[in-house]
């Protein structure tokens, strides 16, 4: 049936090599343009910490060489170049604040960097293959919602800015949620990869909808109470969305049944909604969405507002790095980050930023239509969307597209958790990338380590719906 | 599972498509909107934080932006103060900028059109915009003369150089101190504006280009003059009438002279010798004879009705339409309702001083970029030719006997040719009378032409006329330059 005859697959991995020294470029002009504007001279450091990004990102490659020849070529370049954009504009925000440097956000944000892009090579180390992962599909879900509900504990739990999504211990504090997601993905993309047959086949039609039967609401009910406990004594829609949306969209993929999608739509609203009711925090929010510029909200929209007039300000070529006001804005190296890049690199690095993400987020969705095993495909479709979810959540959130929330930038917000996180992405999905385009070989090869809980028919699940029964002509190129 | 896959991909496009949208709504379709919020401290930032370029007379900074610690990192000082705030304006964070701040604003800004090339290259090298000098035509020796000369009295006086149109001085007193204007403080800047609006004097008015216009009495009897000559039936010693008093048609209302005197045996008198010595009803009868259109036509090759920008925009000075012949008599001899500026006055003189052809006012010397390359140089330019050469000369002639043994005795200066014309203006009944003097000469350092007004009478009251106190003035002013 296969109608494309195989050719040979390249590895890409030299395209791989010159497109990140494009991404070090670009984070090296920056920070050199930086200089230029603010000082009138190109900074001393620039060659030390350009050497040292591109010393990180070639660690990276140089594992991805070794092993994982294969891995899609765009994503360690897209990530490196967002990550160092970061750095500059974190940097160039600390310069507005006059932080020393042993105090200064970038400081700490390279640090980080270096300990993400370590976590990202462990990953590609160590996970030699993606399906082993399936076996801790159960773990994952009980460690997963303790992370997640883990800011609810008492004393560990630390409430920031109004939102209780960190636990801190002594002077260190993180936010576990961000794991959380990676976490909850192995555990919805294993449960799901099982429970999809009677998840999809089972139950009355009524209208167009293939409604599932009562039974099978189950863990749908449980992960709407848990995004909901999240919203309401979190006080964190972003996350909130985000781990709920994921679930749905994974369910969805899953089972192929619209009817979960609605009846998911309908809990989120009728949750959301009974939450605005109730609780004059989201009210607030809510308020300060729809009516910025209301006097009655002046003082609370102040950060939102700020943030609109300094992508305003911009306008479509942007005041230059280190030109504009950025620094105006509260938090505008973690939350309001995406606010400052629209200030200074104007709307058009605006939307290059975005396209960057765009492009990272199919990647991660190509590395699942192209992987073969199901919980492959679940994985890494839950990693991309996840991102693109998250993406969503806080860029709309800044402009006005929905209720601002506490969520950040992957890669270019200043945040700790959050890069080692997205690095942790990223190592998954190259690793699944690389599973994806490895040219097939004989089968018995392949099916070597299936998770114990995985059910046999997981591997030819992806024959139902392409006629080529998972042959390389899936392969992204 | 690709299906769904695909699909959840055309929702991700979605999503971003979302994005794209509202950030293109906020930093395009409505960034003005946005921009212009009462509440947006960026704009202001934005303009305020730029280093502004100076204003420059004769090498010297007349306004200057200095680095402040605040927000708006510059703070604009004015060195030149007061003698200079009439050009200068001021800018100010809350009030916005008036005068040379506001005339010349975007090349001081550094946005004009003509630093295009030069913003082109601080956009590639990162390099902050900094705004172009403004150099100025002054000559700071005649600013200070006539700051001087004009003492604590009300009025202004502007001085051009004929041969160019620069404006070589322009004082306007009562004036006032730009400093407390430009303050970042709100408090400071409210409280300073608050003091100059409440002040009766109207300090903030530019009197010797847009202030209230006054009307030029005498000094008008020029272009009565002017028109004479031009409509070839007359010449300097063409024999008008000079009664004591003109019994003007359609009312039993008399024009006096100022001296309740003939002026001229026989009540005759040449047209020389009824300016040299200003008698009304010579000129308010040749003025019937010329006729309201004649005059206007005179008057506005002059100048009059055009709104110039020097480039401070200047009022336009007005000839009244629709007259009857008695209005025309008082017309004629710059009363009723004829009003000028003092540049307007000195247009006339420099028009005369310059054989006929009357050359542009103009302000801004030389335009040069931050790094000190010449961006722009005033180019001498041709506004109108109301007076043929003869009719110049003829008019100079007459100047020359006015300060000679006329009414204008006191702008004499030793060794030097004065030509001028006095005017004692009425303004409103019972105040003094505005002393009005134009004049011009030349000698060594150049030529100039000044005009000088005294707000109703200054120090000498009811007793004032133009020359007794607007010649002295003016003469000082020329004697800054012609010695």
């Amino acid at each position: 049936m296969a109608l494309v005859t195989p050719s040979p697959i390249r590895t890409r991995r030299n395209v791989e090599l010159i497109l990140l020294v494009l991404a070090v470029g670009i984070a090296v002009s920056a920070y050199g343009y930086l200089g230029l504007a603010t000082e009138g001279r190109l900074p001393g450091d620039m060659v030390t910490y350009g050497g040292l990004l591109a010393v990180f990102a070639l660690v990276a490659h140089a594992v991805l060489r070794l092993r994982a020849r294969y891995a899609d070529p765009v994503i360690l370049p897209i990530a490196t170049a967002i990550n160092g954009l970061g750095l500059v504009v974190i940097h160039r925000l600390d310069l507005a604040e006059k932080r020393p440097i042993m105090e200064s956000f970038a400081m700490r944000q390279m640090i980080w960097t270096g300990l993400g892009i370590g976590a990202c090579v462990a990953v590609i180390w160590f996970v030699r293959d993606h399906r082993g992962l399936a076996r801790y599909t159960y773990t994952a879900m009980a460690v997963g919602l303790a992370l997640l509900l883990l800011p609810l504990v008492p004393f560990l739990g630390r409430q920031i800015y109004g939102a209780r999504i960190w636990i801190g211990i002594g002077p260190l504090s993180f936010q576990p949620g961000e794991l959380a997601k990676i976490v909850l993905a192995v555990f919805f993309a294993g449960y799901l990869v099982t429970a999809r047959d009677s998840l999809s086949l089972v139950g009355r039609k009524i209208l167009f909808l293939q409604l599932p039967r009562a039974r099978d609401l189950g863990p749908l009910l449980v992960s709407w109470v848990i995004s909901l406990l999240v919203l309401v004594f979190e006080r964190d829609l972003g996350s909130s969305l985000l781990f709920f949306g994921l679930f749905i969209a994974l369910l969805y993929v899953a089972t192929e049944r619209t009817s979960w999608i609605v009846i998911g739509l309908l809990l989120f609203s009728g949750g959301a909604f009974t939450a605005w009711t109730l609780f004059s925090h989201v009210q607030l929010r809510v308020a300060i969405w729809l009516h910025p510029f209301d006097p009655a909200n002046s003082d609370n929209a102040y950060q939102l507002i700020q943030g609109l007039y300094g992508m305003a300000s911009g306008g479509l070529l942007g005041t230059g790095l280190g030109q504009g006001r950025p620094d105006i804005v509260p938090f505008a190296e973690s939350d309001f980050i995406a606010a400052a890049i629209g200030e200074e690199l104007g709307l058009t690095g605006f939307f290059a930023l975005l396209l960057l993400y765009a492009l990272l987020v199919e990647r991660g969705l190509r590395t699942a239509i192209g992987v073969r095993d199901g919980f492959g495909k679940l994985f890494a479709a839950g990693l991309a969307f996840s991102m693109a979810l998250q993406i969503f959540v806080v860029v709309g959130g800044v402009t006005r597209v929905i209720p601002l929330t506490g969520l950040t930038m992957p890669f270019l917000a200043s945040g700790g958790s959050s890069l080692l996180s997205n690095w942790i992405i990223v190592g998954l999905l190259l690793r699944i990338s690389d599973a994806a385009r490895r040219p097939a070989p004989d089968t018995s090869a392949l099916n070597l380590p299936i998770a114990p809980s995985a059910p046999p028919s997981s591997s030819g699940s992806s024959g139902r719906v392409t006629p080529s029964g998972g042959t390389p002509t899936e392969v992204t190129p | 599972m690709n299906a769904p896959l695909r699909r959840l991909s055309a929702v991700v496009v979605m999503l971003f498509a979302a994005l794209f949208a509202s950030s293109t709504f906020i930093q395009f379709l409505g960034a003005d909107s946005l921009n212009k919020r009462p509440t947006n401290s960026r704009t202001l930032y934005k303009e305020y934080s730029r280093q502004r370029g100076p204003i420059v007379v004769a090498g010297q900074e007349i306004a200057r932006s200095v680095t402040s610690k605040d927000d708006y990192k510059y703070q604009r000082t004015y060195p030149g103060g007061a003698v200079y705030a009439p050009v200068t304006g001021f800018y100010s964070v809350i009030y916005g900028e008036t005068g040379m701040e506001s005339a010349a604003g975007d090349l001081l800004a550094g946005t004009a059109d003509q630093l295009f090339y030069r913003r082109i290259s601080d956009l590639f090298t990162g390099r902050q915009p900094q705004g172009a000098t403004v150099e100025l035509t002054i000559d700071p020796k005649l600013q200070r003369a006539a700051w001087d000369a004009l003492g604590n009295q009300r009025g202004a006086v502007v001085a051009l150089d004929p041969k160019t149109g620069n404006i070589l001085a322009m004082v306007s007193k009562p004036s006032y101190d730009p400093a407390p204007l430009a303050s970042h403080s709100e408090k400071a800047a409210k409280a300073a504006r608050q003091k100059l609006l409440d002040d009766t004097a109207r300090p903030l008015e530019n009197r010797a280009i847009a202030g209230r216009l006054y009307p030029p009495g005498s000094t008008f009897k020029l272009i009565t003059a002017a028109a004479a000559l031009d409509s070839g039936r007359y010449s300097v010693d063409s024999v008008l009438d000079g009664p004591a008093s003109l019994a003007l048609p359609q009312t039993t209302v008399k024009l006096p002279n100022d001296d309740h005197q003939s002026c001229g045996p026989d009540d005759k008198v040449s047209l020389l010798d009824a300016l040299r010595i200003s008698c009304n009803t010579a000129f308010a009868s040749l003025g019937m004879q010329l006729g309201e259109d004649a005059l206007r036509k005179k008057a506005e090759e002059f100048g009059f009705g055009q709104s110039l920008r020097v480039p401070l925009p200047v009022t336009a000075s007005t000839f009244p339409t629709g007259l009857n012949p008695p209005q025309t008599a008082q017309s004629a001899i710059g009363q009723f309702d004829v009003r000028v500026t003092p540049l307007q006055m000195a247009m006339v003189s420099a028009a005369i001083a310059n054989g006929g052809t009357l050359m542009r006012p103009n302000l801004i010397a030389r335009v040069r970029s931050a790094d000190l390359e010449v961006i722009s140089t005033a180019q001498p330019t041709e506004l109108s030719r109301p007076l043929s050469r003869s009719a110049a000369d003829q008019l100079r002639t007459m100047m020359l006997a006015v300060v000679q043994n006329g009414t204008g005795t006191r702008a004499q200066i030793d060794g030097v040719d004065v030509a001028g014309k006095t005017g004692t203006a009425q303004s409103a009944p019972g105040s003094p009378p505005h002393a009005w003097f134009t004049s011009f000469a030349s000698g060594r350092g150049g030529d100039v032409a000044v005009a000088v007004v005294v707000e109703d009478g200054g120090k000498a009251g009811d007793a004032a006329s133009g020359g007794r106190v607007a010649a002295p003035i003016a003469r000082r002013v020329m004697e800054a330059i012609v010695r």
